[in-house]
């Protein structure tokens, strides 16, 4: 029982069989059936843990995102913040959950209004949580040293036209931080960035990572660009997490077919790539509305096992420790 | 599969007579120059661009955004925006000056007939309210006497050739997903069957899967109907899907042209170093690092080497501005390979 505690104490993030499905109706009143973006997904964070979930566009991940943030409600499952369970009927546990989550968008220049300047964007968020005026000031102020928009006074007074597409992107990175949250999402955060400044910007999310023990929650459909800043990845397809274990496993020894023809999509810059074509599975992800039954891989696996893929659900598999698959390979 | 886009090939090249494409480079630039006027001054969008393109062979230009790739490629189609300041060099598709055709000739004879262009955001350029097969047969209707029974047979061909089932050429755009509407897009650049093709962030929109769908058809469409391709990417991983030669920008200069398998390897250019050295990379361990500072403003460059406030190897002479050098193979401006 004292360990369950002490686990507790440690997690700031638990789902258990999450699911996020949105209605759908017709005429306006009928229900037509649901779209289920997240259908039953079961993690942990710790405290200052970085996981990276990867995906393509439709397999769910944003939803996922939202709910955890408290922007979608949850249809079924149960969601624990640092071990206070969240009701999202409950706008005490909304409000409270938003304080406690820093996000940080995929488009900066999107996400930061262009009338207002850094400070007045840096003061919106604590002017809504009230906090005491006296205060804002040497919080601003602190975060942005954080970010390493220096010298500060600088800053202040810009708008976002007059920064960089990295400045902005830690401009965003700095808002999270204000409400000194526990944990920390980010949607694609440096998919619009250059090249060049990528990793700038993982890194610096990194360092405040950890000198606050955050927990952060990548979400992304490029593994290549986060895997040195994360410690887990979560690979969703279709509304569920297909495979969860640590970064170099995943990388060096994907199990789900999925995980594997994913990767082997993912170029690297080798002049090799000219004369070589890839194989990838024909098709496309599966409706969300009447997912396929069994595996929801299975009419583009390479590997199904007829009989089996085709007809059940896999539970999940745990093949190597702290390696857990949603596939009958493994069984 | 393979036997079938060869029959689709002969079948492309009866139709339009024209058995075989002429010989020589399909495209030699020579210092193109672009400056924009805007009210801070003039942008240096282009400076002094010069390279040539081999026929049947695809060259990839990267650089940060902000660096001219996009301007270049508007430059060599003349799709030009109305604040130009100076718009110079000389541009030869297949032997023949099309600098000097006036605006009218240019786009009746050159601007999707000889060159087509796969522009950015390409998913969200369909017309939604128009059929895709119409859009896709649009280019034959609209200039050349193509009636429209043959215009849409021959859209069937492309549909065919991009790896988009026919029925499809009924559907609006929304009825599309991501990746099929970029390839109905490259099915339209294909049309007219150009000699050239400019691609620019064709699949920058994409997911990682689609993305390398489409990037074997673009590596199919190109063995088999003997195409050029100008590929403008930020995305340095996907560029050396296509990169017979890579050409590197930074702020509105070329700086590196190398061939493929050089220039991946080990780029000479500190600029290229620095930029292949922050791709992350996923099957080969590499910790990836980070160029400190942000390009030069293109309104008042730099007097010296552009790169020369970033750069890790910076000496004294980069004060001067560098000429291009040539070394070895490739063509270098930077005071180190002189």
């Amino acid at each position: 029982m004292s360990e369950t505690r002490e686990m507790q104490s440690n997690t700031i993030l638990s789902l258990t069989d999450l699911r996020t499905w949105f209605e759908l109706k017709r005429w306006g009143f009928i229900r037509a059936g649901y779209v289920k973006a997240v259908d039953g997904v079961t993690f942990e964070l710790k405290r200052g843990e970085a996981i990276t979930i990867v995906g393509e566009s439709g397999s769910g991940k944003t939803t996922l995102l939202r709910t955890i943030l408290g922007l979608a409600k949850l249809t079924g499952g149960e969601m624990l913040f640092a071990g206070r369970k969240i009701d999202s009927n409950n706008r005490r546990d909304l409000t409270w959950l938003r304080r406690q989550v820093g996000f940080v968008q995929q488009d900066p220049y999107g996400a930061t209004p262009p009338f207002m300047n850094a400070r007045r964007i840096l003061s919106e968020p604590l002017i809504v949580n009230k906090v005491p005026e006296r205060e804002q000031e040497h919080r601003i102020r602190a975060a942005l040293k954080e970010v390493r928009l220096i010298p500060v006074d600088d800053f202040l007074p810009k708008f976002p036209h007059m920064l960089s597409g990295g400045q902005q992107q830690r401009l965003v990175v700095a808002r999270a931080l204000l409400l000194r949250p526990m944990l920390i999402v980010a949607d694609e955060p440096v998919s619009m960035l250059d090249a060049s400044v990528r990793v700038e910007v993982l890194e610096l999310m990194r360092s405040i990572q950890e000198s606050h023990n955050l927990g952060v929650i990548y979400i992304t459909h490029d593994l290549s660009s986060v895997r040195y800043f994360s410690h887990r990845a979560f690979v969703m397809y279709a509304a569920k997490l297909v495979e969860k274990a640590d970064v170099k496993d995943i990388v060096q020894s994907p199990l789900h077919p999925y995980t594997v023809t994913l990767l082997n999509a993912i170029p690297d810059p080798e002049p090799e790539n000219v004369g070589r074509f890839k194989d990838i599975p024909a098709g496309e992800p599966p409706s969300l509305i009447n997912p396929p039954n069994g595996c929801r891989f299975h009419p583009r696996c390479l590997r199904i096992i007829k009989g089996l893929c085709d007809t059940e659900q896999p539970p999940e598999f745990q093949p190597a420790s702290g390696h857990f698959v949603e596939c009958w390979l493994y069984k | 599969m393979r036997r079938n886009t060869r029959t689709r090939k002969q079948a492309v090249s009866e139709r339009d007579g024209s058995p075989a494409r002429p010989e020589g480079p399909v495209l030699q630039v020579e210092d193109l120059t672009l400056y924009f006027r805007v009210t801070a001054g003039v942008v240096k969008a282009v400076e002094e661009v010069t390279f040539d393109l081999a026929r049947g062979r695809s060259l990839t230009i990267i650089g940060e955004s902000g660096c001219g790739k996009t301007s270049l490629a508007r430059a060599i189609l003349r799709l030009l925006p109305r604040n130009v300041h100076t718009y110079t060099g000389t541009v030869l598709l297949n032997g023949a000056d099309v600098m000097k055709l006036s605006d009218e000739r240019f786009r009746r004879e050159v601007r999707w007939k000889k060159i087509s262009m796969v522009s950015q955001a390409a998913m969200n350029s369909l017309n939604p309210v128009l059929k895709v097969g119409f859009q896709v047969a649009e280019p034959l209707l609209i200039d050349t006497h193509t009636g429209k029974t043959e215009a849409y047979e021959r859209a069937r061909e492309v549909f065919d050739v991009v790896g988009i089932p026919a029925a499809f050429m009924d559907r609006y755009a929304f009825e599309l997903s991501g990746g099929m509407r970029q390839r109905a897009i490259i099915a339209m650049a294909l049309i007219t069957d150009p000699d050239l093709i400019i691609l620019d962030e064709p699949t920058s929109a994409l997911d990682v899967l689609t993305q390398a769908n489409i990037m074997n058809t673009l590596k199919g469409i190109k063995q088999e109907l003997g195409l050029s391709f100008l590929l403008i990417t930020h995305d340095i991983a996907t560029s050396s899907e296509l990169a017979d030669e890579v050409i590197c920008m930074y702020a509105g200069q070329l700086v590196e042209q190398s061939n493929g398998q050089r220039f991946y390897r080990e780029p000479f250019h500190p600029y290229s170093q620095k930029l292949m050295a922050s791709v992350p990379t996923l099957h080969v361990e590499k910790k990836p690092e980070f160029i400190p500072g942000q390009p030069p403003s293109l309104l008042n460059p730099p007097t010296g080497c552009r790169f020369a406030a970033r750069c890790h190897k910076c000496f004294d002479r980069c004060e001067q501005e560098p000429p291009t050098f040539k070394y070895e193979d490739s063509k270098v401006k930077c005071w180190l390979y002189e």
